[in-house]
């Protein structure tokens, strides 16, 4: 039978396009890969070979036509024995590439997407962390971080860490002190200064079936990573139809330490939470960032877990289990109050609970909500707090544009709207590189005083 | 076509460039076919060809063993059948449905295959060279004796994160071979125009690993090349870097109007130095097959790929609520 050679497409966009020029004639035999015509497309001017050999039995699109549409046949190819005369006079219809679409009906999301206002008061799972009587020890979150990741690499032999000085020097913020005595040069590995390439190594020993943890000296060398964090760690699970996993933990110092001025003083909370397919953890207490540490490290999934070198002294009381998890996407709540809602994550938590201290001593309480993770978030604990409290406030230490703090007043709005009594006020980092100069840099930061002023405008007190 | 001058002596089996001339020739008529479905509409988006560049994965391969791993760029069509997927799975992939490899969701430049350990298919210049030395990182850990076959093309030997990778695989030994396939041009970039020093087998001389450059259009130097840099890494000794000459005869992806070459030096490697003529060559001359064989093959593979045209059409697109699955892993991965 004739073969019928259609209008290409020679573009992701090209519909239609212009037959500039016949480069055959009618009776010409032709091969694979001889040009058969000139197509103008929308973008530039193309080649057109011929796929099957054969004769040109017709030409039906005249050189010069304009507006042809992909897929018309423009010509008729012969195949060896077929004569012109086979060419049925009834031009066939415009070949439609026949796409055995599914109903487009709207699939169905567990996602955090727009819920009508009205829906039920949510019902967030509010047990404990750990069960009542445990003993507790003091611990600062360094020490924590330390053991999480000294007991998982007991645990499980897959699981071993690199990153800059995290071995001879004992680690940058001593986070992986001992490790390297502990675990040996194999599971703890010095790499040279080169975020980009380690991180890919990390990914691709990850998709090997290792359990990396990837640690960057702070996240803002991370920016040198990103596009393996992004585009390796966080898409392959999709793009491979679930064939290939990428369990690895990305961790690090984040956010303003002291004094170090624009290039080392980020927070990337928001820029990480943004990301389907990754999940990021931001803890504020030494339990957390245990239990946090711990569940990261046995994630399936690629975790960017955000630490904060102001913490890293800080000491909380950490129970003293055996193994001791903390799961993702249930926040904490530090203190219960009926006035306010104040949500933050991280360092953000420490300008919170001085406020929410000193709100007390006013008479206004104040429920305290500590996110722990960006993705997923615990939004039910959230709205269920708003539904009481009527008014809410965010604290972040990030930039305005597109923060956290943005996201939860959308939420709030689109699922607590008739719950509201004040408009949500977000408590943010100044928008502004960071300043060197110790005044600049303490106005460039969020401060307990902002939090206080916001609380007591939401309040009207 | 005139016998290639320089063409290694044969020293292969009968059997053996049988197996060359049906896999390359698969891939170029697959590709082939790709092109026409992507000129139907039925496959969209960026869809870069492999054709011209055949002997170069097929040489390879023929080194590899089970266990051993591979990683490429975007232009993968012919890494994958080459190790042995499924041209179906391959074909309903590029069309966007459900039995492709990736469910439909990667499309021409995402596609893996944990079975045949192929792991992409990846579409950002030179991102897949760390991930590849970070699977030989893996088996490396696990003591065995498995390599990683990691390539990428004359363009992304230019990305600083090539580097950085040849750097720490040299530093802990990492058993991979960096593969780069010189095609002579970044998308519509000349080599001599991106590339202050055109010798990419030598960009390893810096940090101590060994390269070679190779022809590309013939797949006997290839396999005899690959053999080398394939016992050395098995042996312990750390990377190894193969440059192999090839060209491609389409353009960058399909909608290259290649403008920057002319058509008569496309014309010229097609006419004088293409991989399976050559194979074809050999097999007449040694009389190790007849035209009538090589007939009898042609027929069997457009068999296979007018087979997987019609899969590929015929495979429905995915379910809608195939848009939120495969987002996050529910349990660890196995190890592959």
């Amino acid at each position: 039978m004739p073969t019928e050679i259609l209008m290409p497409a020679l573009s992701p966009t090209m519909e239609e396009g212009t037959l500039s020029k016949w480069l055959v004639k009618e009776g010409d035999t032709v091969a694979s890969g001889d040009i058969l015509a000139e197509i103008e497309t929308d973008k530039a001017t193309m080649e057109f070979e011929a796929v099957d050999e054969g004769t040109i039995g017709k030409i039906l699109i005249e050189a010069g036509t304009e507006g042809v549409k992909v897929n018309t046949a423009i010509a008729v190819l012969l195949e060896e024995g077929e004569s012109a005369d086979d060419i049925s006079s009834t031009p066939k219809q415009d070949a439609k590439t026949e796409s055995k679409s599914s109903e487009t009906s709207e699939p169905k999301s567990d996602s955090p997407k727009a819920v009508p206002a009205q829906a039920a008061a949510p019902k967030p799972d509010r047990s404990p962390d750990w069960p009542e009587g445990t003993e507790t020890k003091k611990q600062t979150m360094r020490e924590a971080l330390n053991e999480a990741m000294a007991e998982e690499m007991r645990r499980d032999g897959d699981v071993f860490i690199m990153g800059e000085e995290v071995a001879e020097y004992q680690g940058a913020y001593k986070i992986t002190q001992n490790l390297l005595q502990e675990f040996g040069d194999k599971r703890v590995i010095d790499t040279p200064i080169t975020e980009h390439g380690f991180a890919g190594i990390g990914v691709g020993a990850a998709f090997g079936g290792l359990r990396p943890i990837v640690e960057f000296m702070t996240w803002n060398f991370a920016m040198q990573a990103i596009d393996q964090i992004l585009n390796s760690a966080a898409k392959t699970l999709y793009m491979s139809g679930g064939q290939m996993g990428c369990p690895i933990v990305f961790r690090g110092p984040n956010g303003a330490a002291a004094r170090v001025g624009a290039q080392h003083s980020q927070d990337y909370a928001a820029w990480y939470a943004h990301i389907p397919g990754l999940k990021v953890v931001q803890p504020y207490s030494a339990s957390d960032a245990k239990g946090l540490l711990k569940t990261a490290i046995r994630d399936p999934n690629p975790v960017v877990f955000l630490e904060n070198e102001m913490l890293y002294g800080k000491a909380f009381d950490v129970p003293v289990m055996d193994d001791y998890t903390v799961p993702f996407g249930k926040a904490r709540i530090w203190r219960e109050g009926d006035d306010v809602t104040i949500v933050s994550f991280g360092i953000g938590m420490t300008y919170a609970m001085e406020a929410a201290e000193k709100l007390a001593e006013d008479g206004i309480s104040a429920d305290v909500i500590d996110l722990r993770t960006l993705r997923p978030i615990d939004y039910d604990t959230v709205i269920a707090s708003v539904m009481k409290t009527n008014r809410c406030v965010t604290v972040e230490e990030g930039w305005p544009v597109a923060s956290i703090g943005n996201h939860l007043s959308a939420v709030i709005m689109e699922r607590a709207f008739d719950y509201l009594d004040a408009p949500v006020i977000n408590c943010l980092g100044k928008d502004v590189p960071m300043p060197y100069a110790a005044n600049l840099e303490r106005l460039a930061l969020t401060s307990t005083k902002e939090v206080l002023d916001a609380v007591h405008k939401v309040t009207y007190r | 076509m005139a016998a290639q001058k320089k063409a290694s002596k044969s020293n292969a089996s009968a059997d053996e460039l049988k197996a060359y001339y049906h896999d390359m020739l698969l891939i170029r008529r697959f590709e082939e076919k790709a092109g026409q479905l992507y000129g139907m509409g039925l496959i969209g988006g960026f869809c870069h060809l492999y054709i011209g560049q055949e002997a170069v994965v097929v040489g390879l391969e023929a080194t590899a063993e089970e266990g051993d791993k591979r990683i490429t760029t975007y232009r993968d069509h012919g890494h994958m059948l080459a190790c042995g997927m499924d041209p179906n799975g391959v074909m309903a992939e590029l069309t966007g449905r459900r039995d492709g490899y990736s469910r439909g969701k990667g499309g021409s430049m995402h596609m893996f295959s944990k079975e045949k350990h192929f792991y992409g298919g990846h579409g950002i210049v030179g991102a897949n060279v760390p991930l590849g030395a970070g699977l030989a990182f893996s088996d490396k850990y696990r003591g065995n004796d498995r390599v990683t076959f990691t390539y990428f093309g004359d363009g992304a030997a230019n990305q600083g994160q090539v580097y950085e990778t040849f750097n720490m695989a040299k530093l802990w030994d990492l058993p991979v071979i960096f593969v780069i396939e010189n095609n002579q041009y970044a998308m519509g970039t000349a080599q001599k125009r991106s590339t202050s020093s055109p010798e990419l087998y030598k960009r390893g001389e810096a940090f101590g690993i060994p390269g070679e450059a190779v022809d590309g259009m013939d797949v006997l130097a290839v396999k005899e090349a690959g053999e080398k840099a394939v016992a050395h890494c098995r042996s312990g000794k750390g990377p190894y870097i193969l440059e192999i000459k090839t060209y491609r005869y389409r353009g960058h992806s399909m909608s290259d109007p290649a403008k920057y070459r002319t058509r008569d030096e496309v014309q010229k490697m097609r006419d004088e130095k293409d991989c399976i003529e050559h194979v074809r060559d050999l097999l007449l001359t040694g009389k190790h097959a007849t035209e009538d064989d090589l007939k009898a093959v042609d027929k069997e593979i457009k068999k296979i790929v007018n087979a997987s045209a019609e899969f590929a059409k015929d495979s429905p697109e995915p379910d809608p609520a195939e848009l939120w699955t495969d987002v996050y892993a529910e349990t660890a991965p196995q190890n592959a």
